[in-house]
């Protein structure tokens, strides 16, 4: 318990220990806390930043989804017009083609009927003749009634 | 201890005594076998188990945070990474709490403080025959494992933390001002003598109540380990009072190093504490 060298020598140690402590390990220790504080601030910043995208994108999305739909209509909607466009071209296409052949047909009939007509005309003429050559008893020449064949011919 | 029985005393003392290295009466050197031969050595001996023990407790503690602080890195720590950055973060709020300048030199020597102190302290805990019959077995005189048991420890640590005191006190108010801290205050240039006196004492008190708080509180436990070391030491056979004794020793050990946990770590802790107080006032210009 005496006071003696020991004393200096406590010091001396006590001084290289407190020495090699502030050199060798707090230095490098607190340079890692440090490292490490920063390392979770930036991942933390980055979190948050990614949050920040996420929320625009999201945000983008709806967006892009809101114009789609619309487009979508649009085009359904062009869509529809066209269709009715073309069933009002079909129709009116229909009706001039049915109106043409209609027209064809009716001009065939009436041609028919005319020549239907003539025919009888003509039989009509021929037995009109023969009635009245049976009813005169005698031939009636053609060449020279003919005037009077042809306008009764034109007169039935 | 040795082979013939001993009285209680001679067990005490021999507890109590450092294994001390130095000029011997007889002229040579050399270690001193009695607690006489150790006193007439007078100040140039050395305490050869406090310089062993102090100096294995420092060096393992500064290794075993060197091997961290050599690979230590911002990753996911591993444990002992983990350990040595608690203690590091633990010292750097209490430093930051208390010192208010700024010196990088302040914190790494709380540090160093704080566990070379814990760990010489703790040695208290150890049974305290083991190493000492052991040291006499192979022919050591003496042993005293606690080097905060031996003043010239707790005064070493403390003057080194004077100096710092008195060096900084000089640094940061430069010369004039530390001597007019010290002798124009509290009763202005009027009281001189006075207020070199009080402030003298104050100055003084420091590195004295560091030491002595430390060294009286670690030597007070160290002799009641001692003491109740002392009632199963009465053993004589299987007696009433020798069995009631030998029981007692055990609780009581057992109560008092639980009790000395607290002790070892709090005087550590004001040690550390006190060190950076008194640094922070060195730093400041009033106080």
């Amino acid at each position: 318990m005496n006071i003696n060298a020991t004393l200096l020598a406590q010091t001396i140690m006590f001084a290289l220990f407190v020495w090699f402590c502030m050199k060798f390990v707090w230095t490098p220790i607190i340079a890692a806390l440090e490292a490490r504080k920063k390392q979770i601030a930036d991942g933390l910043a980055d979190a948050e930043r990614a949050k920040h995208d996420l929320e625009l994108a999201s945000k983008r999305s709806v967006e892009i989804l809101r114009e789609a739909k619309e487009k979508a209509g649009e085009i359904v909607v062009n869509g529809e017009k066209r269709a009715s466009e073309i069933v009002e071209e079909a129709k009116t296409q229909a009706k001039g083609e049915g109106d043409r052949i209609v027209a064809g047909a009716k001009a065939e009939i009436d041609q028919e009927v005319f020549r239907a007509k003539e025919q009888l005309r003509t039989q009509v003429s021929a037995i009109a003749l023969a009635g009245a050559g049976k009813i005169l008893g005698r031939e009636i020449d053609a060449k020279a009634h003919n005037e009077m064949l042809d306008k009764l011919v034109a007169e039935i | 201890m040795s082979s013939e029985v001993e009285t209680s005393a001679e067990y005490i003392h021999h507890h109590l005594q450092n294994l001390t290295y130095g000029h011997l009466p007889d002229g040579t050197w050399g270690v001193a076998h009695t607690a006489e031969q150790a006193k007439a050595m007078g100040f140039w001996a050395l305490n050869l188990d406090t310089l062993i023990m102090s100096f294995l407790l420092g060096a393992i503690f500064l290794l075993m945070f060197r091997s961290v602080a050599k690979k230590a890195v911002a990753g996911t720590p591993n444990g002992l990474q983990n350990f040595c950055e608690w203690a590091v973060e633990f010292i750097d709020t209490s430093v930051r709490g208390s010192f208010s300048s700024k010196n990088n030199m302040v914190a790494p020597l709380a540090l160093t403080i704080f566990f070379w102190v814990f760990t010489m302290n703790l040695m208290d805990l150890l049974p305290i025959d083991y190493i000492p019959s052991l040291m006499t077995w192979a022919g050591v005189p003496f042993f005293k494992v606690v080097p905060s048991t031996d003043p010239n420890a707790t005064f070493g640590m403390a003057i080194g933390v004077f100096i710092l005191v008195l060096y900084y006190s000089v640094k940061m108010k430069g010369f004039g001002g530390f001597v007019g801290e010290l002798t124009l205050q509290p009763f202005g240039k009027w009281g001189m003598p006075v207020n070199f006196l009080l402030e003298g004492v104050n100055l003084i008190a420091k590195p004295i109540s560091l030491a002595l708080r430390l060294f009286g509180n670690m030597y007070a436990g160290e002799m009641i380990f001692i003491l109740i070391a002392l009632m199963g030491g009465a053993w004589a056979g299987f007696t009433m009072g020798g069995v009631t004794l030998y029981g007692s020793q055990i609780l009581l050990s057992l109560g008092w190093a639980i009790f000395h946990i607290l002790i070892v770590t709090l005087q550590a802790f004001i040690f550390m504490t006190l060190t950076v107080v008194y640094l922070d006032m060195a730093h400041q210009e009033h106080h």
